[in-house]
């Protein structure tokens, strides 16, 4: 039986926009939805090093199986992957982060936003090289 | 009384875990994930056991450890969290579980297990 149009009817439905894959339609959405999806990629490296920390615990067999399971080519490639979203994460993580934190004011002069960006930038850098440079101090 | 909102402490964990990820997080995965497993400039016994036991027992590096793997964690979930939403995903005490339930797991899980590797 074929209903009047909605005529004293509450259960009709109106119209419902569809949402599904709206990020897709702007780019600038897709680089929001890039951004956040960086942290699965950090929340993956958290339980590989969680893994790690059992295996160590566990004593020498485990460790060698989890430094065995790092070799393996899936997970080099996984972790390519988890490489690249690090770096988006600090990338972008440092984009947003003048409008993240409190205003700052120099001398009566708000703090431009480029500036906190290059800054965040640079100590990314400074970080990166100096951890690279104490892995290679530490070599064997 | 008005209720305390619990939400400063999850953004201040997101936050810190946001920042030690940017720093961090590309020279770490680069390390670990990559230069040692294909022994790239770095020898693939680089972390071989009693290295890795001797940098974990110290109090410096198992700190740094601790705060890797938890910060990461609860800066991921509370991400992921929020984004459930943007995927048509709608959150309710399972999903808020399921998410800040897994950093906590990890936190500690992670305790114990640098703990017990002992100082």
């Amino acid at each position: 039986m074929k209903h009047a149009a909605g005529a004293g009817r509450p259960h009709v439905r109106p119209y419902v926009r569809p949402m599904k894959g709206w990020w897709t339609r702007n780019p600038f959405f897709v680089s929001y939805m890039v951004r956040e999806g960086t942290a699965l990629a950090v929340w993956l490296y958290s339980v590989e090093l969680l893994a790690g920390a059992v295996c160590l615990a566990m004593g020498e067999g485990a460790w060698n199986s989890w430094v065995a399971s790092m070799r393996h080519p899936v997970m080099i490639l996984i972790n390519l992957v988890v490489l690249w979203s690090m770096a988006v994460h600090a990338k972008s993580w440092f984009d947003i982060m003048p409008k993240t934190m409190p205003m700052i004011f120099v001398s009566g002069k708000r703090l431009a936003g480029s500036t906190i960006t290059r800054t965040g930038y640079a100590a990314v850098v400074a970080a990166t090289v100096v951890i690279l440079g104490l892995a290679m101090w530490g070599r064997p | 009384m008005k209720k305390r909102s619990n939400a400063p402490i999850f953004w201040l964990l997101f936050g810190a875990g946001g920042v030690l990820s940017a720093l961090t997080g590309v020279a770490l995965v680069l390390i670990t994930g990559v230069l040692v497993p294909l022994g790239w400039v770095l020898p693939q016994d680089y972390l071989a056991y009693p290295r890795v036991l001797a940098f974990a027992q110290n109090w410096f590096f198992k700190a740094f450890l601790f705060a890797v793997i938890a910060l990461f964690a609860w800066h991921a979930v509370h991400r992921i969290y929020h984004s459930l939403h943007d995927l048509g995903i709608h959150n309710n005490a399972g999903t808020w579980m399921l998410c800040y339930g897994s950093a906590l797991a990890i936190t500690a899980v992670g305790a114990i297990s640098l703990l017990s590797i002992g100082f």
